[in-house]
């Protein structure tokens, strides 16, 4: 982001402060905010001045998700003693997606559907369009078997028998993402157990579903119902 | 080379790609039906559309909400949505 400062301040004081905001901070949401204003611990984990010019500081900032970037700058500039404010912000990261190959812009994406409608031509819109799955990769993963699959789509809880495998760094609290054993996205949702656990469990939930990507009846259903037996 | 092969290939090339690495437990030996579901990447375009994600890069001025709002126009889906923390382009 690049930081306004309202006075001139010397090199060596800016490089200070801006040191003085790494790791625990505190903030409580600006007034107008969509979520509720009390104060929240977020942590910066790097901050670097890539450039200072005149009144203009420019940083690179690794944060939690919701820290306030402009809040950070106002708060440089009372420190500062000379009052500050933010002034350009750009996000060069967010979970796992960066500033490489991947990144398009409108322009690059309009293009890409002309060509696709007007002569049918889909390889630049796949270029341009990701399977979701990668929007998942920093997370824990659990494949589950075929026979497990829909009744996840439908938004039940995960039980042990229907995991094929899964990924180590599967922790209790933790959110996880629930795949199919062809690698397909069903859900996200929040382990309840670890990874070793559910290896060696049989029987019982190992995770909440939380939110549920592919739609029903994709898999077969194999639960049972009131009505009788749910096979088909 | 078996469904759940390419399947978790098809993972662990993404998550590389990401700088992230997947280690495995096995937890039951299975493999998968070729009669439902698809290999993400050998979805038709439409599924490809519809279960996909773009890493935007969005131009200062408009907001998110409106530049979900403009890809659902051009694609003239229902469903999308963005994420600027956690949850990516989600249609």
């Amino acid at each position: 982001m690049v930081v306004q400062l309202h006075e001139v301040v010397e090199r060596g004081r800016v490089e200070s402060v801006v040191e003085y905001f790494k790791g625990r901070i505190y903030q409580r949401p600006p007034l107008r905010s969509s979520v509720k204003r009390s104060i929240r611990v977020k942590n910066i984990y790097e901050i670097e001045v890539l450039d200072y010019q005149d009144k203009f500081l420019m940083l690179r900032v690794l944060c939690d998700p919701g820290t306030y970037m402009r809040k950070l700058a106002h708060d440089m500039g009372l420190i500062l003693g000379v009052g500050a404010h933010m002034r350009e912000l750009r996000r060069t990261r967010t979970g796992p997606f960066r500033e490489d190959e991947t990144l398009v812009t409108l322009q690059e994406v309009g293009e890409a559907l002309y060509l696709w409608r007007s002569s049918g031509d889909e390889r630049y819109l796949r270029r341009v369009i990701q399977p979701v799955e990668v929007s998942t990769v920093h997370l824990p993963k659990i494949l589950v078997l075929d026979t497990a699959v829909d009744a996840v789509a439908h938004g039940a809880n995960l039980a042990a028998p229907g995991v094929a495998l899964l990924t180590k760094n599967v922790e209790s609290g933790k959110p996880v993402a629930i795949y199919t054993l062809k690698g397909e996205l069903v859900a996200l949702g929040k382990s309840l157990k670890s990874a070793d656990e559910i290896a060696r469990m049989d029987k019982g939930l190992i995770a909440e579903t939380t939110r549920v990507v592919m739609p029903r009846g994709v898999y077969p259903r194999t639960w049972k119902t009131k009505s009788g037996s749910g096979l088909r | 080379m078996g469904l759940k092969e390419k399947g978790v290939g098809f993972l662990d090339k993404i998550t590389a790609r990401a700088g992230y690495v997947n280690n495995w437990i096995t937890v039951r030996e299975a493999d998968t039906s070729p009669d439902y579901g698809v290999l993400p990447y050998e979805r038709g375009i439409i599924d490809h559309i519809n279960f996909g994600v773009i890493n935007l890069d969005k131009p200062p001025g408009p907001t998110s909400h409106e530049v979900v709002a403009w890809i659902k126009r051009m694609f003239n889906i229902e469903r999308a949505g963005h994420g600027g923390t956690l949850e990516p382009w989600v249609y």
